[in-house]
């Protein structure tokens, strides 16, 4: 994600704290989901084949995270950052190009 | 500045106000119910004839009372107040937040039996239905310990950032009249400084979110955190009642108030008022040659483990007073104490008395009475029966 977004995310990533002694002592936070990711409990994850997409943006307006966005080349893609493995935009797919697939962890 | 203390003749709750009062608290929000509500009433009463600068807030009912509490703390004050019995039960969502946001809030609770049937009498089944809320309780046994309960509470809680409820006796001590030795202002503010928050919503250079959402990669740490704030609450609450014994002459430094416990072969553990009914019988009982001892536990949480097993390791029994009960299980203070002594080789015959619920009375004959029967357990080495409900009537 070559944004501003993607690379405060990627910040974010870097601060996150990685053991106890890392957290604050109050769970208070300097920002809300912009550094907190929400997704990290799924249990299937959404893949897109795009040679299914014709590019309607149904899944865009239906997730309700919302984790997808539009690429600068229309295409449609997954933050793993925030899906929450609902597979609200796999129902919503007119031409069923997204798939739920178990993800291991 | 040379102690000279100030003697007021108060009820126990006229003490908490004055503890608060003392303690500069700043911001106060309760709901009245009794027989907490002369606490209240007597903070309004400061607060209209000036002696007070404490914005009041009054509110509908004790959710919100609570939920005004962890505002005005998250700002960074000094925040008081008190409850009872339902009321402390219609806060019980609040409390949970106030100790995983690491609010320091005071509140006094007076002991008092839960409804239906309705009572408003003594019984401590209220407050010990919030043992895991992350609240720090202390047991008072008279007036004085409501006092100075209140203003150690404050010094604990600020030190680790965790909530504290001091609780007394439902008119035993609430509407019972004592001489209370109070500190000079002065000293007051020697021994607790200001408020040393450690974040403020009033800091609006550096803005940042409470209470949002943390997934399962995050909570886990952060209850770890409380865990061991309480942990390290022992340490402080040892050294705070330290500090308070040499500057004011009443020592809190043992989480467990002890007597006799050397020679004796067994011990009365128990919590709050009714432990100075068993300070007066096991005088008399030790003078008729009887060698028992006295355990009054004053810090409920964080739980003083260590302070009990050494008791166990030097009485043949423990006879556990409990105004209350656990439905399904037992007392919750002998639950607790047999359940810290489970991984130790000294494990004392322990009974369960079960006592003086819904405010029925607690006598010396009634202490004289459960010295007797725990003289034969041990004597016998059997113990007949784990719980005895002693006040029932057969
Ligand atoms: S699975 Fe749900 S959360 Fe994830 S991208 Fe699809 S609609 Fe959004
Ligand atoms: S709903 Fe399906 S076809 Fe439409 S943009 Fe999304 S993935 Fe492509």
């Amino acid at each position: 994600m070559n944004t501003l977004f993607g690379k405060i995310k990627e910040e974010a990533k870097q601060i996150s704290p990685k053991s106890v002694e890392e957290y604050p002592e109050a769970p208070i936070s300097l920002g809300t989901t912009l550094i907190n990711f929400t997704g990290d409990w799924r249990t299937f994850m959404p893949v897109i084949d795009e040679s299914k997409c014709v590019k309607c943006y149904i899944c865009w307006k239906f997730c309700p995270e919302p984790a997808i966005y539009i690429k600068p080349d229309g295409m449609v893609a997954v933050d793993y950052d925030y899906c929450k493995g609902c597979g609200i935009c796999a129902n919503e797919c007119p031409t069923k190009a997204i798939a739920m697939v178990r993800e291991e962890k | 500045m040379e102690y000279k203390p100030i003697r007021k003749v108060v009820s126990g709750n006229y003490a908490a106000a004055y503890a608060a009062l003392h303690a500069r608290v700043q911001v106060v929000a309760a709901y009245p119910i009794t027989p907490q509500t002369s606490i209240i009433e007597k903070i309004a009463e400061f607060i209209a004839n000036g002696l007070a600068d404490i914005q009041y807030i009054p509110v509908e009912s004790e959710h919100s009372a609570m939920a005004a509490c962890i505002g005005a703390s998250a700002t960074g004050a000094r925040v008081f107040t008190a409850t009872s019995a339902q009321g402390l039960a219609l806060m019980h969502e609040m409390l949970h937040w106030a100790s995983g946001a690491r609010l320091p809030i005071v509140m006094v609770n007076v002991n008092r039996a839960m409804a239906p049937p309705w009572s408003v009498w003594d019984d401590q089944t209220d407050s010990l239905a919030q043992r895991d809320t992350g609240w720090m309780q202390f047991y008072a046994e008279n007036n004085q310990e409501v006092y100075d309960g209140v203003l150690m509470a404050y010094k604990i809680a600020e030190n680790v950032n965790l909530p504290a409820m001091i609780i007394e006796s439902a008119f035993i001590l609430s509407h019972t009249y004592d001489v209370v030795e109070m500190i000079p202002q002065e000293l007051v503010d020697e021994f607790l400084p200001p408020r040393k928050p450690l974040y403020s919503l009033a800091n609006f250079d550096e803005p940042f979110a409470v209470g949002g959402l943390a997934t399962p990669n995050d909570y886990y740490e952060f209850r770890y955190k409380i865990a061991k704030a309480m942990e390290e609450a022992k340490k402080v609450i040892k050294e705070v009642g330290k500090e308070f014994g040499e500057r004011f002459g009443r020592d809190y430094s043992e989480m467990i108030e002890k007597a006799y416990i050397d020679d004796a072969d067994f011990v009365f553990m128990g919590m709050g008022s009714l432990m100075g009914t068993v300070k007066e019988a096991v005088d008399l009982l030790r003078k008729e040659g009887y060698k028992v001892g006295y355990a009054k536990v004053r810090w409920f949480r964080p739980f003083p483990k260590e302070e009990l097993m050494e008791i166990a390791e030097s009485v043949k029994g423990i006879a556990v007073l409990d105004r209350n009960f656990s439905f399904g299980q037992e007392g919750i203070l002998f639950n607790e104490a047999k359940g810290s002594l489970y991984n130790t080789s000294a494990r004392p015959i322990m009974k369960d008395y079960i006592v003086g619920l819904g405010g029925r009375d607690f006598t010396v004959k009634d202490v004289k009475a459960i010295a007797e029967d725990m003289k034969k357990i041990i004597e016998s080495g059997k113990l007949d029966r784990e719980i005895e409900w002693y006040h029932l009537k057969r």
